[in-house]
């Protein structure tokens, strides 16, 4: 059975969502606020969009939140979408949603009030920026962060404290482990007497809250300094 | 009587008259609205300025956690969420709440229908809308005499 999406939000996200989702087969509702934006949208999506404000419970209920199988907030309020997701989860009890975050500050908010997944453009851009440009070589590649754990990357440049060392006499905290290296194209799993090489990609997984320390080791001496 | 550091946020109509009224009985108050402007709620037909009297201000969006930070949440023993924004007032109060476990928080909430599901909730919600309907109600529906 085709699964029931309802949109919270017309925007440039929301309505392109449903334009693709729709295309997928799913059976959508957007609802939209602005009556212009409505109209505009209603010429192409034409019964798949309702006027109204998705906070308003009656305007859910008139989208059939009942049966939804998943809800979408993307309009351009955190705290709207916030609200949206979690009238949908505790009310309704749909047990999926997918919550847009347009401030990245807000994300703990979100999380704090059970709104996962939240999503945030700016803050996938910030993490693509950072793979571009990372700062001393450390890229963040995963927060796992109902585990408590992350994994990071670091290019080791040439006076780093861990260039030419064996992986088992880094000077790392507990909890901080490297999980992988890679050489030129190739990536291996090392062991504890590998020499770790100037230009190899050293993978780690830690505990959230030892960047600092474990960036030491991979950065040059007198930026650790 | 027991004084309290009260936190407001939204400084409309409710806010700055609570805001003045607890300041007048003795309490600690600290408000918070993102329009600067706002303030002068606060000193209109009062002998002294607000901040004179003992009150503080501080203007800030309530959504951001160092706004409220600023405003003193962390040691606040009442929580009155009232700005303009029925789901801004929900979240933060949920974050007062939540975060900042503040014994007493309070949430106006216009839309009759967020507010009951919210008091539900666990939520002490207010709600002037319906306070309007119930007294019109009675006053409307008065046995001639």
């Amino acid at each position: 059975m085709a699964m029931y999406v309802i949109i919270a939000g017309g925007g440039k996200v929301g309505w392109n969502l449903a334009r693709e989702l729709i295309a997928r087969d799913c059976e959508v509702t957007l609802i939209e606020s602005n009556h212009d934006r409505f109209r505009a949208i209603e010429e192409e999506l034409e019964h798949s969009v309702q006027f109204g404000d998705a906070s308003e419970i009656w305007v859910l209920e008139r989208a059939g939140i009942q049966r939804a199988d998943l809800v979408v907030a993307v309009t351009g309020d955190d705290e709207d979408n916030i609200l949206i997701c979690q009238m949908a989860k505790d009310k309704y009890d749909c047990q999926r949603i997918v919550a847009r975050a347009n401030n990245p500050r807000n994300l703990p908010t979100f999380r704090l009030l059970g709104i996962q997944p939240a999503v945030s453009a700016t803050d996938l851009i910030l993490r693509l920026i950072e793979h571009e440009v990372p700062e001393y070589g450390l890229v963040h590649l995963l927060a796992l962060e109902e585990e408590h754990l992350e994994i990071i990357e670091f290019e080791v440049p040439a006076a780093a404290e861990a260039a030419g060392k064996r992986v088992q006499d880094l000077d790392l905290p507990d909890g901080a482990l490297v999980i992988s290296i890679i050489r030129g194209t190739s990536g291996f799993v090392p062991k504890a007497d590998t020499v770790i090489e100037v230009a190899d990609t050293v993978m780690l997984i830690l505990d959230p809250g030892l960047e600092a320390e474990v960036s030491l080791q991979f950065t040059p001496s007198s930026a650790a300094a | 009587m027991q004084r309290m550091f009260i936190l407001i946020v939204g400084c409309g109509r409710v806010g700055s008259a609570v805001a003045k009224r607890a300041l007048d009985a003795g309490h600690d108050v600290s408000v918070m609205d993102r329009n600067p402007l706002s303030h002068e709620r606060l000193d209109r037909d009062q002998i002294s300025t607000w901040e004179d009297a003992g009150g503080r201000f501080t203007v800030g969006t309530a959504l951001e956690i160092d706004g409220l930070i600023e405003a003193g949440i962390e040691q606040a023993d009442v929580f009155l969420a009232a700005t303009s924004g029925d789901n801004t007032n929900l979240v933060i109060a949920q974050v007062a709440q939540r975060r900042f476990e503040v014994p007493r928080v309070v949430v106006r909430v216009s839309d009759p229908a967020r507010a009951a599901w919210y008091s539900q909730q666990g939520l002490q919600t207010i709600c002037p809308t319906q306070v309007a309907i119930d007294q019109a109600e009675l006053v409307v529906m008065a046995e001639q005499g």
